[in-house]
Order: structure tokens, then sequence, then C-alpha cells
């Protein structure tokens, strides 16, 4: 069953708009609270070893420091089976930054003054931090992240490459990323037995998280599991969130810090909220790649061979494989194909989720290898893309639900002007800037998580309120599913409101996968179905109904992925090398659009968080210490205004009939996947130089 | 050591006895309870802790409170005058200049502030004329917002309520994208 059109679809201003631009939405700090205590962590700073003595005294003779708390205070945790969450359980360094203790004090001032007087001693053991692909240790995770298997075989790609007319065999490398969204990740926890807020009766302990979260629910279950509390005991509350990009998917060791810290001072809430600096070691981050990416192919470009094979690192203290190579199992067309993931477990941070986890320094490696092989068979990118099309998954073999990369190619092409790049590298020339073209395919899967569910309440005066413990970390989520069930109830916009971001709402997935529309979206559909079915539309006030979110049977038969093409043009100074990307555009499929005006936002937000990777970030781990040693904006760049000069997104008017009642498929990440290879095509194009190792920086192309 | 200071905030005289190491972000947000300046980063790296001190656009998180006692402070949420958003927050909710919000109460204060020293004739790194009046094109306007750090990437969107906000007169120059000698190429 679809929804009915009219809200969605419309560009619809964001809900929570005027609270944005005024300052008055309240993130997880701001929170007003009564009484706050604030707390200072203490970090490691060894890479591996052993804590063997630590020296409170004289932070706690700084005035108003409440308590220092290390592993030798800290509470024993129920359960300790995430080594992340482990938090202040034992003596072991597993990492340079990892907490060893946490000071409270009665001002930030205090506790940061107390902070930097707590002595701690180590038994420093020799530690491991460099990924090589040469280097002893590599393992095969049993599953990379999203379950997939981390290698697969088919055919004889070494036979096909071998018989190949025309091959590529290249190292790729990605380097160590960094979420870095710009709220800082923040827990504010108090203990309380049935305070306002937590509810309950007295004499039960009871956990209440101001939290910055992309899912209030996930951090609930979680938090009650490490706690040793029944989940209705965790309250967590995060209505706005200052973006996430992942790094705030899942719960990190800052939430349990919070939480223990908070035994120390029963009732008061202490506020924790991340330096930028201590993001670096405790807020997951992407890991560094090094794809060996080969192509094989007859000299009109049809691919005979696609292999890619990754070597990444985990941390040894818990496993997070990421996914690089998956999508180049389902883009092309090859009878061939090999994929495969190694690992190294090394002395560093925890890595997670970063925005489209896999996809994105993957299809660095693969779209750049496309653009090689297009050099070498002298052919067009936008042809040689065009001749690989499958007709059917090529790893499933199931039909898609709607496959338009070339569509979406070809329009992209002519609204670039394509037809101005110039056949031989180098040879386009502005006054003293190179100027060059490039382009590359994006792709990213069709998620839609179980476990979501929404309930709908008509207040009377035709008010209706939706209520779903989802989230909206800038995606505009909350408008996205007023509208959803504004059409869904046939009312209109302004009598629907809709209450996410709260463990007490009805459970909701995470914001992640680009699921969130598609998941959230059908529960809420299914709710105001069920609503309707059985009130009518003249429901008496306080009628209230609610829905899981349906199964989805088309998910099974189908192989669902949105697909995109992303296109620059870069200008680099022929005396400096400096690059500037003057234009980008991505031409997307990802099914029916709900809200243009957010869509778009959450397009250009992804491509411009590409464009940062293809030129600016980099996390530099000194090995020697095991430290990220640019641990902040001033040292690890992201892309600011200058460097942002016209990016665009348009999309395919289309919706698919097997994505659920909204023929919506996600669109929060395939913005980024694709736009690093077509800005280093786009490199390749203007000056002839290759770079395969990500970010291009000046020096790479001066020669 | 502590100190008693006065700031007046959004039109209020604010009374506070502080830390003399506190930052003038840390005050308010803190002690005052106003937390529309944000803090990402607490080392003027960021810019979302922008807010407006004595009419000039600073990063809060770099002043000690205690150098600003009997300053006037204006944050985004001063910015609205009975009831009524700012223009330049109406050209941010009108072009979707932002996503998470983070950053914006520091966009809109600095570019408020921005446009002041535009009006005052300040050039900046990418003004060709030093003597003249600046004519505020978009690559002015992303120069001189370059402090404000969106990792949402909202920029093109805030150029473009800016654009909006600033573009009464036609004799305003639009845009100067194409360099004289890429025309001269074709
Ligand atoms: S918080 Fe002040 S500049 Fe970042
Ligand atoms: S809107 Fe999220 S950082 Fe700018």
């Amino acid at each position: 069953m679809t929804v009915r059109r009219g809200a969605v679809g419309a560009p619809a201003p964001r809900v929570e708009g005027l609270a944005k631009v005024t300052g008055s939405a309240a993130y997880a700090y701001d929170r007003p609270v009564a009484d706050p205590v604030y707390a200072c962590p203490v970090q490691a700073t060894i890479a591996r070893g052993r804590v063997v003595a630590i020296d409170g005294g004289a932070a706690a003779g700084v005035e108003g420091v409440l308590a220092v708390v290390t592993h030798r205070e800290a509470a024993r945790l129920a359960d300790t089976a995430d080594a992340e969450l482990a938090v202040l359980q034992s003596d072991a360094v597993a990492f340079r930054g990892q907490f060893v203790g946490v000071v409270l004090a009665e001002t930030p001032e205090a506790a940061r003054q107390a902070a930097g007087l707590v002595r701690v001693e180590y038994d420093e053991e020799p530690h491991d931090t460099e990924l090589r692909a040469d280097r002893a240790g590599l393992y095969t995770p049993e599953q990379v992240n999203g379950g997939f298997a981390p290698d697969t075989d088919e055919g004889d790609v070494d036979a096909a490459m071998e018989a190949a007319a025309v091959t590529v065999d290249r190292i790729y490398t990605t380097p160590m990323l960094f979420n870095n969204p710009m709220e800082p990740h923040t827990s504010v926890a108090v203990w309380g037995d049935g305070g306002d807020e937590g509810g309950g009766g007295p004499g039960e302990a009871r956990l209440t998280l101001y939290d910055s979260t992309q899912g209030a629910h996930v951090v609930r279950s979680t938090l009650a599991r490490v706690f040793g509390l029944p989940p209705e005991r965790v309250r967590v509350i995060s209505p706005y969130v200052g973006g996430g990009f992942g790094s705030k998917g899942m719960p990190h060791a800052h939430n349990v810090l919070a939480g223990l810290a908070a035994m120390a001072v029963p009732g008061r809430p202490v506020k924790l909220a991340l330096t930028r600096q201590q993001m670096f070691s405790l807020a997951g981050h992407r890991t560094p790649t090094i794809q060996r990416v080969r192509l094989g192919a007859g000299a009109d470009g049809r691919l005979t061979a696609v292999a890619h094979e990754v070597v990444e690192h985990t941390s040894a203290l818990k496993e997070f494989a990421e996914q690089t190579a998956v999508g180049a199992r389902m883009m092309y067309a090859a009878p061939n194909r090999r994929t495969a993931h190694r690992l190294a477990a090394l002395d560093v941070p925890v890595p997670s989720w970063m925005r489209a986890p896999g996809e994105a320094p993957g299809f660095f490696g693969l779209e750049v290898a496309m653009d090689e092989l297009a050099q070498a068979c002298g052919l067009d990118p936008v042809e040689l893309r065009a001749r690989n099309e499958p007709e059917v998954d090529p790893e499933s073999g199931r039909p898609w639900s709607g496959r338009h990369l070339v569509r979406c190619l070809r329009e992209g092409a002519a609204r670039f002007g394509w037809e101005e790049r110039a056949a031989v590298p180098g040879t386009r020339r502005a006054g003293r800037e190179l100027v060059g073209l490039g382009v590359a395919a994006s792709t990213y899967p069709y998620y839609r998580f179980p476990g979501s569910r929404a309930v709908v309440g008509y207040d009377g005066s035709g008010r209706y309120t939706v209520r779903i413990g989802a989230a909206d970390i800038g995606t505009g989520a909350w408008t996205v599913l007023t509208q959803i069930a504004a059409d869904a109830l046939e009312c209109p916009l302004g009598a629907v409101r809709v209450e996410i971001g709260d463990s007490e709402l009805p459970p909701a997935t995470v914001a992640g996968g680009s699921s969130g529309t598609a998941s959230w979206g059908s529960a809420i559909v299914a709710a105001c179905h069920a609503f309707r079915g059985a009130y009518g539309t003249e429901p008496p006030p306080g009628a209230e109904a609610g829905a899981d979110m349906p199964r989805d049977p088309d998910a099974e038969r189908f192989a669902m992925h949105s697909f995109g093409a992303q296109f620059a043009e870069v200008r680099v100074d022929a005396d400096t090398g400096e690059i500037r990307v003057p234009r980008m555009l991505g031409v997307f499929s990802a099914g029916r659009i709900v809200n243009p005006r957010t869509a778009r936002s959450q397009f250009i937000g992804g491509m411009t968080m590409g464009l940062s990777m293809a030129l600016h970030e980099r996390g530099v781990l000194d090995h020697r210490t095991g430290h990220v040693v640019n641990h902040d904006f001033a040292e690890y760049h992201i892309a600011t205004h200058a460097d942002v000069v016209d990016v665009d997104a348009v999309w395919l008017e289309e919706e698919d009939a097997h994505a659920g009642p909204l023929g919506a498929r996600g669109i929060g990440e395939i913005g980024i996947v694709g736009a690093p290879a077509a800005i280093a095509n786009a490199v390749h194009n203007a000056t002839g130089v290759r770079v395969r190792d990500l970010p291009i920086t000046p020096d790479l192309l001066l020669r | 050591m502590n100190a008693r200071i006065t700031l007046r905030v959004d039109g209020r005289d604010r009374p506070v006895a502080l830390d003399t190491r506190t930052t003038l972000l840390d005050a308010l947000r803190d002690r005052l309870s106003v937390t529309s300046p944000k803090k990402g980063c607490d080392h003027g790296q960021c810019g979302a802790c922008t807010v407006l001190l004595d009419g000039r656009r600073v990063v809060s998180c770099l002043i000690l409170a205690v150098a600003c006692d009997g300053s006037e402070v204006v944050t985004a949420q001063g910015l609205v005058e009975e009831g009524e958003p700012h223009p330049v927050q109406r050209a941010f909710l009108e072009e979707d200049g932002f996503q998470c919000g983070f950053c914006t109460p520091g966009q809109i204060c600095s570019a408020v502030g921005m446009l002041q020293e535009v009006k005052a004739g300040h050039p900046s790194q990418v003004t060709d004329d030093l003597t003249g009046p600046v004519t505020l094109d978009d690559e002015e306007i992303r120069e001189r917002l370059s402090g404000n750090l969106c990792r949402c990437g909202a920029y093109v969107n805030i150029v473009a309520a800016l654009r909006e906000e600033t573009a009464p007169s036609e004799e305003t120059s639009p845009r100067a994208e194409t360099s004289p000698s890429e025309e001269a190429e074709s």
C-alpha cells in the first residue's frame, strides 16, 4: 500500500528550524539541570600496558573537587562483554587516550585543573599501531560490518586477468578519518530513585542520560545491560543532536564513564562533554584502508574480472571490520569477481561507523580504477560504466528493484557539460590553472531495520501526536516523519506533531545506514492506518493506536540499492599545485524523495564531506607514541566555506515500488560515496597525474 | 580566584561571580544558562561559539569572561526582536542553511557581524580594491565566513541565504566565478 501524495514530496521547511536558528534548541549539554557536577576525564598517555599507580591526592585537594574516580574506585559493571564499554574495570591500557580516570568538581575549571594533577604511573608494553599490507598477523574476520561475508570468490580472477586485453592492477589508500560532528559527544548522567524524568518507585536506582545520540533506544538497552538494570530503569533523552555521521550510532566509552562518575554524586547530574581532542581517541573513526583493485577487460572495455582486496585495521580491544570491498560485489557485471578483507588488530582506538562505512573508502579505489581502465581502453568513463551495467545483481542473481545508474550518468553528463572534458589529460588550461573534469559512480544499499514501533494519538481539535523514539541528527527526520504521518492520516501537515528523541517513546532503530525514513516511516504509516482502521475519521480525543514496522517481503526478492553519478570540476594551479573544486554535481536515484529541501541538503552535505575527504582529511598516527597527533580542527582539516563553491544535487523522479509503502530508499550516505573518486579523476584529467592515495595534496601534483 | 562581573547579555544585565579562568563561552553556557552559543572545539577553531561582543563578532571560547565586565553580548537568541527572527535567521530558514543546527547560532552571529564589517568597508583577503566600498559577492561571503565550520556541509545554502539577504540593489555585481582568462580560452 502506498500513501497518498500531499505533504510527502513537498519541500516542507524543518519543523524545528526556528529553534535551531535562534539557538533555543537544547542539545544534550544545554538541557537545564539542577545543581550540576562537571566531569573531566583523565586519559592514558601510553598506547599499551598497565596502570601501576595513580595518585589523585593533589587533584582531590583542589577546591571544588568532589571525587576522583579511577579503576580502583569505580563500581564493577554487570556486563563487560563489550570491551570498549568496560570502562575503568581494570588497570589495562589498550590504546593511547583510553579513559583511566575521571575528576568531578563543582566547576568545569576546577575539574580540568584537577584532572591535570592526577599522576598516573604505567608499566608500558611495546605497542603496534602501524598498518601495512605486508605486515605479519593479518587475519580474516568472521564477518564484516553489516553482517557480510569477508571474502567472495566467483570464477577465476587470476586466469581472467591473465587473458584480459586490458588490465588495471593498482593499490589505493585512504587514511584514518574522523567523523567530527560539530557537537562533541556529550552525556549528562544522573542517578536517582524515581525523580521527575526518571519515574518509577522510590529506592530503585535509575539512570537518566541527556545524551547526544543517533539512537536513544540503543543507548538505553546497552547501558541497562552494562549497569545491570532492567531497561525501564534507564532513560535516554536526546531531542537535538549536533550531527553524528555514525559516530553517535552506538554508545561509546564516555556514556559509561558518565554513568560511573554520576554514581559518586547520587542525585546530581554529571556533565561530561568530550573535548574535540578527546574525540579523536574515544568517539570512533574510520580505519585507514589499503586497497588492491584489479580490473580485467576486453579491448571494448567490457569487464571480465573485478577484484577488490582490502587491508585495514581494527582495535586490539574490540573488532570493527569496515566492509570496504562489499560494494564491488554488486557494482559491475564481470564473470570473475573476488573480494577480500584482511585486518590487523592494532593498539589503536576503536574504529566504528563513519558515513557510508564500506562504500565511502571502497568507491575511492574502485572508481579511480574504473577511470584508469577507461583511459587504458581509450573510452569515455561514462561510456565505460554504461558498458558494464549488470542486468541482475551479479552477487545474488536477484533482479534490481530499480537500477538507474546509466540514467544518472547520462543526465549528469548533459547537465554538467561533460563534453567539455579534454580527452587528453593535462591539456586544458585557463590562465595559471589546469582544468579537469571527473566522474565516478556511487551506490548505497537500501536498509530497513526491524524493531521500530509508532503510536498515533488524537489530541482533540483536529490534532494528532505521533510518537516514536527516533532521532533527527540533522537529516530532516522530524519534518519528514511529520509529512509521512500527515499523508497517512490524510490530514494537514500542521495537524501533526511528532515526538522523537526519548527512550520513553516507542522503540525505534538507530539513525544509521540511511534507514531512518524507510524504517520509522513505514512504522508510522502502519500506525496511522491502524488508527484510522480503529477509529475512522472522527476519533474521540485520547484515541490511540500503534503498529510495528511491517515486514518487507520484497527485500528478500530484489537487489535494492540507490545509485548516483558524481561529477567534479577541478582547477589546479600549475605553479603551486593548489587544488580548487569550483563545481560538483550529483545525480541520484534513491527512490521517492519525501522532502526535496532536506533531501538536497543531505545529498550536498554528503558530497561536501566527500570533497573534504578528497582534499583535506587525514588522521596522522605517530607510531612512536600511538597518538593521533593532529587531533583538532587546526590540524585535522575539514572543508570550510572557502573550499565549497558550487555543490549541487538533483535526482531522478521515481518511486521504488518494492521499497515499502514510501518507495524511498534512503539518502543520508550516498552523497559521500564516489565524490572523492570524482575529484581524483578530475585531478588526473586536469594534470595527467594519477593520485591513488587520499587526501590529494598539492605536493603530490608537483613533479 | 573569583571575580564579580556584569555582562549585558541579549539586552539584560547579568551579574555573575566566576572563576577568573572562565571563558566568556563557559560563563554564558555554564553560569548564565545562555546556551545559544555552542562549544565545538573550545580552541577558536570552529566558530560555533561566535557571539557579538560590543557589536563585533568574536569566538567566545577564546576570551576570558573577566575581560568582558560591562560589555554587551548578543547571541543568536538575542537577535530575535519582539518574537521576530532576524532577517539573517529568516534567510537561513528559507535556504535550509543548516542541518543539525549545532554550528548555526555561530554561523548566524558571524554572518551578522560580517555584514557590519562589509558595511564599514573592511576589506578581506579576497578584496581586490582595498580602498573602495566592498562588494559582497559569493567569494567574499565564503572567505569571510570560513572561520565557521559546518560538518553537515550546509555551506552552499548558507551562502545562498546571505546572497539573498544582501542582494537588494541592482548594481551589486553578482559573482565573479569565471576568470577573464577562462573566457579568453574559449
Ligand atoms: S568553540 Fe569557540 S571556536 Fe570552536
Ligand atoms: S548544521 Fe550541522 S554542523 Fe552545521
